[in-house]
């Protein structure tokens, strides 16, 4: 494998009649790197994985894949890239273990010859090798998915939201999964529209509207939170939510899980007098029983800081 | 407090051998938004089914809405509503016609609906987008449309299944303040989800393993009582008991 970036792409544009599904999107994604695009369904996620497998050619912009143009060296791109779609695109009549040697045959090898790639997920799905693929869990699905995805030994992975309509449990797993290919080295380029799953990446970049929000680790996005942000709770959601966004400073309150946060738009204002002023203006409004507790951003704080921006200018 | 708006007594479903819903009994007050949880497979969608009057049970009992699914399921069909994972609005009406088309369907009458249009496209903000086709609005606005749809001929209680997969954290929690408010003005609300952070905005929630309810409590009191620090830890913990960490 080479040591130059895994993915290039430059300036990529794709319009679909008067749609721009994708906006100047550039990125590289390092060797070795689990990179992740992380954003809602209709972002452009799917439209920019079609461009750098080679099934779809940009309007404008550039793409390389493994040092390789997507657009004059497709031929030499598709038998090294492994790629797993968005809908499930397997023999649903085809029992298991057919389906994967029918890819096998395509990509002229053998499983036995792909045992040492696939081997972590094999393990997994061998017990159904002889059952229809169409009447597989959901979970399942993805894995076999994953495997066909895997058994030509790809220098390069592409999975297109492999976690979506699969519960957490299973989503851990595949994640897990996808650890263990990359500890081999393997650079996987993976979108979800899961927030939380951008933890399991080296890189990501969130993706809304055909644009890059902003690209970087989990870690730096997450400390990159510009304003004080709290957790507020209380009994009276509903309440505690419009009462937020009455407070003068405010510039976001959202429900998060058990909590609710609130972002203030004073930069660098000091905590505790933040927490004193909202305290004093919910027990004004009436709210009793709260609690404020100064807090980090999650990725998704992250995105909607920045949604929220994107929609201002 | 009034009757419950939601009662299953041992409610029990057999395809052949299988055992899909396994004698699961629970209440759901008025009112309150109530979490239905379970891996893909766990029987969440065979026990919603039985719930909305379309599947006969095996054994067991439930009433919802104050009617028995099984001697009075059309009844119970309007007095739900529902709203499917894959919401079956018409991407080839406009907004208001299917507006239109489902108020008829479940009887309102024409000048309710004309009422009630009005007053679904200024909550959702649509009032721009009224005579557009379905399927040029955005997915955001389409779960936001079928929620309101469902609510058309103003059910006691409404059954939502994953209402909020795929769109962003924005329009994702606009959707579920409109479940608060809906819950707020007396309509009962059950849920499914794969978000695991959404559990935690219903009042309670119960979690499905294998056709049987393993958990059940507000988010609280089911960490607590599985032993876990997060909801996620829970699942982990109940889904696949051999590989908790």
């Amino acid at each position: 494998m080479s040591d130059g970036p895994a993915v290039e792409a430059r300036g990529l544009v794709r319009r679909f009649g008067e749609a721009e599904a994708l906006r100047e999107v550039s990125f590289e994604v390092g060797p070795g790197e689990v990179y992740g695009i992380i954003g809602p369904d209709g972002a452009g996620k799917t439209t920019l994985f079609r461009i750098l497998v080679t099934l779809l050619l940009p309007d404008a912009g550039t793409a390389r894949v493994l040092g390789r143009d997507v657009v004059k060296d497709l031929w030499d791109l598709r038998t090294r890239i492994g790629y797993m779609p968005g809908r499930f695109s397997l023999y649903p009549d085809l029992s298991v273990a057919e389906n994967l040697a029918f890819f096998a045959a395509l990509f002229d090898t053998t499983i036995a010859d792909a045992q040492a790639t696939i081997a972590p997920i094999w393990v997994q799905l061998e017990q159904f090798a002889g059952r229809r693929a169409g009447a597989l869990s959901g979970g399942m699905k993805q894995k076999l998915a994953l495997c066909c995805a895997l058994v030509h030994r790809p220098e390069i992975l592409f999975l297109d939201e492999p976690t979506t309509g699969v519960d957490a449990v299973s989503r851990k797993e595949f994640w897990d999964l996808l650890g263990r290919l990359r500890e081999g080295g393997l650079p996987i380029v993976v979108s979800t529209p899961y927030m939380d799953e951008a933890s399991r990446c080296d890189r990501v970049s969130l993706i809304q509207a055909g644009r890059f929000l902003v690209t970087d680790t989990p870690t730096e996005i997450s400390r990159g939170y510009p304003r004080p942000l709290f957790a507020v709770r209380g009994p009276n959601v509903l309440g505690l939510l419009s009462a937020l966004r009455r407070f003068p400073h405010t510039a976001g309150a959202w429900p998060f899980g058990e909590a609710l946060h609130y972002t203030d738009d004073r930069e660098g204002a000091d905590a505790e007098q933040i927490g004193r002023e909202l305290t004093a203006h919910l027990e004004a409004a009436g709210l009793s029983g709260v609690s404020i507790a100064p807090i980090g951003a999650s990725i998704e704080d992250a995105f909607m800081w920045r949604m929220a921006q994107e929609r201002a200018a | 407090m009034s009757e419950p708006a939601i009662t299953a007594r041992d409610l029990t479903r057999r395809f052949g051998s299988f055992t899909a819903v396994n004698a699961i009994t629970f209440e759901v007050e008025q009112g309150e938004v109530f979490g239905f949880l379970g891996a893909n497979g766990a029987g969440k969608t065979t026990a919603m089914r039985m719930l909305i009057g379309v599947l006969q049970p095996t054994s067991g009992s439930a009433t919802v809405a104050g009617f028995d699914i099984k001697t009075q399921p059309e009844r119970v069909r309007r007095r739900i509503g529902y709203m499917s994972q894959k919401f079956s609005l018409y991407e080839d009406l406009t907004v208001r016609e299917n507006i239109t088309l489902y108020g008829g369907i479940y009887g309102v009458s024409n000048q309710d609906i004309a009422t009630r249009t009005g007053e679904i496209l200024t909550r959702i903000g649509l009032e721009h987008a009224g005579n557009e086709l379905v399927r040029d609005i955005p997915l955001g606005w389409k779960q936001q449309l079928a929620f309101s749809v469902a609510l058309l001929h103003r059910p006691g209680v409404v059954f939502l299944d994953e209402p909020t997969s795929g769109v962003d954290p924005i329009t994702r929690r606009r959707f579920w303040e409109l479940i608060y408010e809906t819950a707020a003005q007396g309509t009962t609300v059950l849920i499914t989800t794969h978000y695991l952070d959404e559990a935690e905005y219903c009042r309670r929630i119960s979690i499905m393993v294998d056709g049987a309810i393993a958990a059940m409590g507000t988010p609280t009191e089911v960490r607590q009582a599985v032993g876990a620090a997060t909801l996620d830890d829970v699942f982990l913990k109940l889904t696949r008991p051999g590989a908790a960490a």
